[in-house]
């Protein structure tokens, strides 16, 4: 195994010790929608993030999984305030984050810090390597007593050749690529990595070597990882608890072992029946839970349960007296008996794998 | 059985299959773009064959070249293309014929799926319309008609409310009825071939299921035999009847889709099964990636193109590219010198759970003493002194 070398020292809180590092409560992110013309009245909002409440402990990993347009790297720019929550607060290490100044908040960012999902367009093809991943610590002031020893440091941290800190971003291939971004998001020693689909551009033999080395470091750096995905084969992979996403709203969250054992949401259940297993008897043997039709608008979501759309158990299960309690009642985020928050009037455990 | 380098003449094809009732035989295929530094050889040598009604999974990495391929089946490379070898659908040869002949092929009997439905639709058409324009291209009807038939089309494919959705534009569908329009247009002529390629890449996983289901009907409709073209290891052990894994734009390993996730006899393909997450893996160990990136395919170096990567490298594995040769079974055929050395070998036994990823691409296969004398003039340039490896 290739163990990776001397890192910078980190402050890290043990895991034992169960105080959120980060704290979302109730967060909701409204955009605009403006009619065309000259003024451009607002005339509806997209529902990008409703009501999202989630704490992240220090050293573990939490998987947001959704498809496209749920939510879920609104939710990672919000709570990283690089987008002003429309309500909610996000408490860092109990203190409230949201609406704090440019200035504060930049003293804040050493603490949290975000790696891309396309590491092609996240670092800047002007810059020799070094220098991209110097650039925080430069910005922060800290560059000046030993910068380039660090700067080495970071990229034997990360598993790649600081002989190659004077190369350009484009001389790597894209694993390499988004190491250097992890090694960036590294370098001012930060609690939380936020990490927006790290993997999903990188191809499955490259994607391997960047989630093992994301491990490594959470497990030598005590880090603790919002890992925002699509993908739930990786989410599964990498994470201790997951909360499933679907049109602004969090349906589903349990830890990673309960989540498949025993799902409870309609949506969940399909989203991991709808996964395809490499193992040809396995999968040939699945029956698969099929939602119909697509992702309705944000603009306008469905009133009550926003999944009713398209849920099978709403279509095929439910009387019309019960159906009208997903129209009119939005479904709380509680166990009902589950073992774990079910964002559904009639949860209830099905075995999809 | 010896496998045979793919002469048209050979009773056998590469793939250790008789040529015999071959619906598409494609015979080493060769594709080369030249650009400034060189040709690129972006595929070397494919051959295959495909029987009625089978799905060929075509499975490599971006840049292996499984996408070229199939654009040269169907002809679609831009004439600066280089391609050699052969192509035939029954018993006509394919490559080089003229735009018009080619047209008679496509659509009636070799249909293609993109992996962006939004570019392969016109804007400005409703899709209704460019579904009947497939039709009357290859059939002597009326508007109405193949309108008519255009709206069953949208129906089969499962389409809610087809008869108004007909008069829509591609952008007031959705991604996955979109391409679920778009295999409208591939089943409208009853294909005997279709080729689809990443069809469902662009889509979410709940979609991705649809448009699944809606291959499997359109196969079912029209009876066509399928090539199916991911990255998706988990959608080829759905689909696929046999595998094809291409690395460096050759085939690595064919077999049935069982040989292939059971019995790998190539160690790129065992590395793929190892790097991948899986939903029904128990506790989450360590994956096992495959070290390095593939080779650029401008001078390839001698020797096997994996070799760089390969942990039971050897000696000979630098020198003389290995041919596709029987392993499990005359049909299960593998390019590795020693593929009898992963007989009962899982992904864990040969690759490790390696951190570590330094070794630049362009370093990756070139001799040190070509390596040494580039990168001394280039990081000359840059930073005097500095970044000797």
């Amino acid at each position: 195994m290739t163990s990776v070398q001397s890192a910078p020292a980190v402050p890290s809180s043990a895991p034992s010790e169960r105080r959120p590092v980060l704290e979302v409560r109730n967060l909701v992110k409204h955009f605009p929608v403006r009619s065309r013309g000259l003024v451009r009245r607002k005339i509806g909002d997209v529902h990008a993030v409703c009501d999202v409440s989630f704490e992240l402990y220090p050293g573990e990993t939490l998987g947001l999984v959704g498809e496209s347009g749920c939510g879920k790297t609104t939710t990672s720019r919000v709570v990283l305030n690089l987008q002003p929550a429309t309500s909610g607060t996000v408490l860092f290490d109990g203190r409230e984050i949201t609406g704090l100044k440019q200035s504060e908040m930049r003293r804040l960012r050493r603490e949290m810090q975000i790696v891309f999902q396309d590491p092609y367009a996240s670092l800047d093809p002007r810059m020799p390597v070094n220098e991209i991943v110097a650039e925080p610590l430069r910005i922060h002031g800290r560059y000046e007593k030993n910068g380039r020893r660090k700067v080495a440091e970071l990229l034997r941290t990360v598993g790649l050749n600081p002989e190659h800190g004077n190369r350009y971003a484009h001389e790597f291939s894209g694993g390499q690529r988004q190491r250097i971004g992890i090694a960036r998001a590294l370098a001012l020693e930060p609690r939380v990595l936020i990490l927006d689909e790290p993997v999903s551009a990188l191809d499955v033999s490259i994607q391997a070597g960047v989630l093992n080395l994301l491990e490594e470091l959470q497990d030598r750096l005590g880090l603790a990882y919002l890992f925002v995905a699509h993908d739930l084969s990786v989410v599964k992979h990498i994470s201790d608890r997951i909360a499933v996403m679907y049109l602004g709203r969090i349906v589903e969250t349990a830890t990673r072992d309960e989540l498949f054992a025993s799902p409870a949401h309609p949506y969940t259940q399909a989203l991991i029946s709808a996964i395809p297993i490499p193992d040809p008897v396995k999968e040939r043997a699945r029956t698969r839970i099929v939602v119909t039709g697509d992702v309705p608008s944000p603009v306008d979501p469905p009133s009550g349960c926003r999944f009713r759309t398209r849920c099978p158990k709403f279509a095929n299960q439910l009387s019309s007296a019960e159906q009208q309690r997903c129209i009119e009642e939005i479904p709380a985020l509680v166990d009902r008996g589950q073992g774990h928050p079910a964002a559904c009037h009639y949860a209830e455990v099905v075995n999809v794998l | 059985m010896t496998a045979s380098t793919g002469v048209s003449t050979s009773r056998n094809n590469s793939d250790g299959r008789s040529n015999d009732d071959a619906l598409l035989l494609v015979d080493n295929l060769s594709v080369g773009f030249p650009t400034e530094d060189g040709v690129v050889h972006a595929v070397r040598g494919v051959s295959y064959t495909l029987r009625p009604r089978e799905v060929l999974g075509i499975v490599g990495e971006s840049g292996s070249g499984k996408s070229v391929t199939s654009m040269a089946v169907m002809g679609l490379l831009p004439k600066s293309a280089q391609v050699s070898g052969s192509v035939r659908f029954r018993n006509d040869e394919l490559l080089g014929l003229s735009e018009s002949a080619l047209a008679k092929f496509r659509g009636e009997h070799l249909a293609m799926i993109f992996q962006d439905p939004m570019s392969s639709l016109n804007p400005v058409y409703t899709v209704g319309w460019q579904i009947a324009e497939a039709l009357r291209a290859h059939h002597d009807m009326s508007k109405d008609a193949a309108m008519t038939r255009a709206v069953e089309l949208l129906t089969t494919v499962g389409i809610p409310r087809a008869k108004e959705r007909a008069n829509n534009y591609p952008h007031e569908f959705s991604g996955g009825m979109r391409q679920r329009a778009v295999i409208a247009i591939a089943m409208a002529n009853d294909p005997d071939v279709i080729i689809a390629d990443e069809p469902t890449t662009a889509l979410d996983v709940t979609v991705q299921a649809q448009v699944l289901d809606t291959l499997t009907t359109a196969r079912h409709e029209t009876g066509a035999a399928m090539v199916l073209i991911t990255h998706d290891l988990g959608v080829v052990a759905g689909q696929a009847d046999r595998v094809l894994v291409m690395y460096a734009g050759k085939p690595v390993e064919i077999g049935s889709v069982d040989d292939i996730f059971y019995t790998p006899r190539m160690p790129y393909t065992l590395g793929l099964l190892g790097s991948l997450p899986r939903l029904d893996a128990g506790d989450a160990e360590r994956l096992t990636p495959i070290v390095g990136s593939p080779p650029s395919l401008i001078n390839l170096p001698p020797g096997c193109p994996f070799a760089p990567r390969c942990p039971i490298r050897q000696p000979i594995c630098d020198v003389e590219e290995p041919e596709l040769r029987p392993t499990t079974s005359a049909t299960h055929v593998a390019a590795c010198h020693f593929s009898e050395q992963l007989e009962g070998k899982s992904p864990a036994d040969l690759f490790q759970t390696s951190v570590a990823d330094d070794v630049l691409p362009e370093d990756a296969g070139e001799s040190e003493q070509q390596d040494r004398v580039v990168r001394g003039e280039e990081t000359a340039e840059q930073v005097p002194g500095g970044g000797q490896s």
